[in-house]
């Protein structure tokens, strides 16, 4: 099977290509249809390790500060994640709760332990006890983690309020902008190159 | 044309959980690196994907429609239904307010119907017309997938913020649970299409008339 394994197939069309090492800023594109096959990887595993780290410590503050708060007539109220979670889980919408809660705490969280688990016994060039689950894990929390759509809608829901009362963002809005970012960057497709250096 | 083999020609496929290009000689069923079912393409693909875009399409009615949060203040309750909330932004003179909400909420959902209506068309029709574009208008849907959620998480926060009871008071009405099926169904719509179904036809028409290898780039449509 050793034959096969330095061979990148394209997931666009099934063009099959040989892998090729890439320098900073480069990228393979498929000639036929133009996809992308592969990305220069930046982050050795410590440095992923360490932003993952980072990113939890980030995600901690962004669960339990609160967003932003507002004001109106000397009555202040401020909303945490989990609040505007609760607050669509009220009434015959619970589901809809479910899908936001996936999306804006459970999935980056999983994420980030999972990653943390992955990479901590990668330090050593150790596969982790289930390897093979958490990376497959790891595939199929990306598309539904969806902070950076929480960062923006964060903004918006500051210029709604704006027009009514006094709002304030808070740390938590703060820690969800760097979380956004930083989880782009290490959870993206190259946590794969654990497979080939494992 | 010159092209690279193809992974069917190898008698290769990808695992689409690690990416390994995994040896079929011997038809596993799993990828032998990360244990993920194997499949040449994704199974149903087409079948799949119509029915999540029919579902969304159907969902995509109520959402518009329905109120998707109620907004009291000084006693005064009033439902606001999507559109309604880009217009006030827009009245308001915060244009640009307007405008994100309306790419998030109406305009990306609309784009994904159109595009994959057109992929789904396209491809069972077994057409050569733009190959290289659709598969790129293909990686620009799953791109957009999941901005549509931004609404969900506005109405969310909004209505976690004010509550003051007498004073000001904002809840979430049924509408947004619509919006969200939207949103989650046609992302899974464009999970389930497979944009290699693309290219397929090239192989199809070399296997059906052997002596016409190479077929031409472009081949308009019928």
């Amino acid at each position: 099977m050793a034959t096969t394994a330095p061979l990148i197939i394209c997931e666009h069309c099934d063009c099959v290509y040989e892998k090729v090492t890439l320098a900073k800023h480069q990228k393979a594109l498929c000639t036929r249809c133009g996809g992308v096959l592969a990305r220069y990887n930046g982050l050795s595993v410590q440095q992923r390790l360490a932003l993952s780290f980072t990113a939890a410590v980030l995600w901690t503050f962004a669960n339990f500060y609160p967003v932003m708060s507002i004001s109106l007539k000397g009555m202040r109220n401020s909303a945490t994640l989990w609040d505007s979670v609760v607050a669509l889980s009220q009434g015959p919408i619970t589901f809809i709760a479910l899908v936001a809660a996936i999306s804006i705490i459970i999935a980056p969280m999983f994420q980030l332990l999972l990653l943390i688990w992955v990479l901590s016994f990668a330090l050593t060039s150790r596969r982790s006890p289930g390897f093979k689950l958490c990376m497959r894990w790891l595939e199929t929390l990306r598309p539904w983690s969806m902070l950076e759509v929480c960062l923006l809608g964060a903004m918006v829901a500051v210029f709604k309020l704006a027009g009514l009362l006094d709002v304030l963002p808070g740390i938590g809005m703060f820690a969800l902008a760097l979380l956004s970012l930083l989880l782009i960057r290490i959870a993206g497709r190259d946590v794969r190159d654990l497979w080939d250096t494992l | 044309m010159n092209r690279p083999p193809l992974a069917s020609e190898l008698n290769l496929c990808l695992c689409h959980s690690c990416g390994m290009a995994c040896d079929m000689t011997d038809q596993p069923h799993e990828c032998e690196r990360c244990g993920a079912p194997l499949h040449a393409r994704k199974p149903d693909s087409l079948t799949r994907t119509w029915a999540y875009l029919l579902a969304s399409l159907v969902f995509y009615i109520p959402a518009n429609l329905l109120p998707v949060m109620n907004t009291s203040l000084f006693g005064n309750g009033s439902d606001s239904t999507i559109m309604s909330g880009v217009l006030e932004f827009w009245a308001h003179g915060a244009w640009d307010i307007a405008l994100i909400i309306f790419i998030a909420s109406i305009a990306v959902p609309g784009i994904k119907f159109v595009a994959l209506s057109l992929l789904l068309i396209t491809v069972q029709r077994g057409s050569f017309w733009a190959r290289k574009e659709r598969s790129r208008l293909y990686r620009f849907v799953e791109l957009i997938g999941y901005w549509s959620m931004l609404d969900v998480i506005v109405v969310a926060l909004v209505a976690a913020l004010v509550k003051f009871q007498a004073l000001g008071d904002i809840e979430p009405r049924p509408g947004i649970l619509f919006f969200g099926l939207v949103v989650v169904f046609t992302m899974l719509s464009a999970m389930s299409f497979d944009p290699r179904l693309i290219w397929d036809n090239e192989r199809d028409r070399a296997l059906q008339n052997p002596q016409d290898e190479e077929p031409m780039d472009e081949v308009p449509s019928h």
